[in-house]
């Protein structure tokens, strides 16, 4: 089975001068698509990358970044809001710190911007409705 | 008087009735005022759509080949636990059951992800939970055991029933301590990271009738998406708080108990909720018709967010101690800005009660009243007004000498 997923990689200053990347090509057999990056030698570099592979190679690849020191976090997409559940309340709104969920002041609708959502999963479990469903 | 609402319900039923939300009142009221709107408008419709414990449903299972005496017995469904106090197959399930082999708080916070009011909205969703029983067997109702599939179409009886809704203004929650804390007002940030509120404000039913002068026992209701009536007070209904001049409580006073068939109720108006580290419950519409009888009532009405005060409430220390002090006063127009300050801070706020369903069922309801299909009941008797001298007894404990 093969599986394709965007993530945001987070790499410590002291990891910024090793190749990683190439690591997770070469040794792990990994397809990837480089969306954003931003690499400073000694400060934390940044990676958004879409990685496609076959699942035992996926977990893998994750296993090895995860061992090396790198954090990872899912990108918005991964997180829906599920409609029909949603009951439009507001328990989520001062939970979300990055204003991926927010009240329009006219209509009074709760509204979800998954391009501002980081996927820290904050809204989950106060939601309670549990409308936000998490896809990993 | 300038109506009865027997004059009201023959414009009702000939389709004539003049029928407004209680958000839109507030603009006709300000523009023509309450003379000529209290002859003018038969009916203002209110709605509100927020967690509320005290809510449960009853139901007759009907008698199994041999009989059960579930009585005395023990009852899940979908492993939550029912109430089985009573006759062989009446059982009352509530909306805060959890199933005993949930974690509870055993991790703190505890996600309780299904209990009583998650059967209820899959009941009225009209889907088949797994009903289980143990009984004790007697000469009459030989059978100890049953497991069988069960929906709401299957019963004889299913009624909601709920002792307390519709809470007449509500505490606003906030946390002065330096953890985070789970509540039934949501969760809550530390150092004033965020205040909950949980009202439908200028939409509340008992906020636009403030002294219970149309709203009594018998009175017809929108209940869960169908029919209800108002049963009874409501527990802990207590009409004696401090009130602004424009009779508006402001501090959690009346309730009203509601009752229904709940057979003809719909999912999305009974919605099972989850508060993490706090419990499941049941999130409930409701919606009351007032008859438009006079000026004054006319009046009560037009009542805005503006004019409704709510107390500020430590959920750290003052309310688990039963402490009387509050941070403050704020009106429901301030919380809905989405900031207010306290202690000097500014803090984010946030309704649990959802203002946009409660527009929904204002308006639902004012449709049935048009539509001529929701005639206007006479109370049979009122609720306990100011007059009553109702006192909100805490529990005094006595020491149990072994």
């Amino acid at each position: 089975m093969t599986i394709s997923k965007r993530v945001v990689l987070r790499f410590p200053p002291r990891l910024v001068e090793q190749p990683i990347i190439y690591r997770l090509v070469k040794d792990h057999n990994l397809v990837l698509n480089i969306l954003k990056a931003s690499v400073t030698p000694k400060e934390e570099g940044l990676l958004v990358l879409e990685l496609s592979g076959a699942r035992k190679d996926y977990d893998k690849g994750i296993r090895y970044l995860t061992e090396t020191g790198v954090r990872i976090q899912s990108l918005g997409q991964d997180i829906t809001r599920n409609e029909a559940r949603c009951t439009h309340c507001g328990a989520c709104i001062a939970i979300c710190p990055t204003g991926a969920l927010a009240l329009d002041p006219v209509t009074r609708l709760v509204d979800f911007y998954p391009d501002k959502c980081t996927a820290c999963e904050l809204c989950v479990l106060p939601c309670p409705p549990r409308a936000m469903e998490v896809h990993f | 008087m300038v109506k009865t609402i027997q004059e009201i319900n023959e414009r009702i039923s000939k389709g004539q009735a003049v029928v407004v939300t209680a958000e839109e009142v507030i603009e006709l009221v300000e523009k023509k005022g309450v003379e000529q709107d209290a002859k003018e408008i038969d009916v203002v419709t209110t709605g509100t759509f927020g967690p509320m414990c005290s809510s449960g449903a009853y139901f007759n299972l009907g008698h199994s080949k041999p009989r059960i005496k579930i009585g005395g017995g023990r009852a899940y469904f979908n492993d939550v636990p029912a109430y089985t106090g009573v006759a062989a197959v009446d059982i009352f399930l509530g909306a805060t059951a959890i199933p005993d082999d949930d974690p509870r708080n055993r991790v703190h916070p505890g996600p309780f992800n299904y209990g009583g009011g998650h059967v209820i909205e899959e009941l009225v969703a009209g889907k088949d939970v797994r009903l289980t029983v143990t009984a004790y067997g007697t000469d009459c109702y030989p059978r100890k055991r049953i497991e069988t599939w069960i929906k709401l179409e299957d019963m004889n009886e299913a009624v909601l029933f709920n002792f307390r809704n519709a809470y007449q203004n509500y505490n606003v929650g906030v946390n002065l301590s330096d953890r985070t804390i789970y509540t039934y007002m949501g969760v809550l940030k530390p150092n004033l990271g965020n205040a909950n509120y949980s009202t439908a404000g200028q939409l509340s039913p008992l906020f636009n009738d403030p002294y219970y002068k149309t709203i009594g026992i018998g009175t017809k209701i929108f209940l869960g998406g169908g029919i209800g009536y108002v049963a009874w007070h409501g527990t802990q209904h207590n009409p004696s708080v401090l009130r602004s001049d424009n009779g508006v409580p402001r501090r959690g006073a009346g309730t009203l108990a509601v009752i229904g068939d709940l057979k003809q109720m719909r999912p999305e108006w009974l919605v099972g909720v989850s508060m993490v580290g706090y419990g499941c419950t049941i999130t409930v519409g409701i919606g009351v018709p007032i008859p438009i009888l006079s000026p004054e009532n006319l009046r009560y009405t037009a009542v805005k967010d503006e004019d409704i005060l709510a107390p500020i409430v430590d959920y750290a220390e003052a309310y688990p101690q039963r402490s009387p002090d509050i941070l403050g006063e704020v009106s429901y127009g301030e919380l809905k800005s989405g900031r207010i300050v306290i202690q000097g801070k500014e803090v984010s706020t946030a309704s649990l009660s959802s203002y946009p369903k409660a527009v929904e069922i204002a308006n639902t309801l004012k449709e049935w009243i048009q539509k001529g299909d929701f005639l206007l009941t006479e109370p049979v008797a009122p609720l306990p007004g100011v007059e009553a001298g109702i006192t909100f007894k805490p529990l005094k404990e006595r020491p149990v000498q072994e």
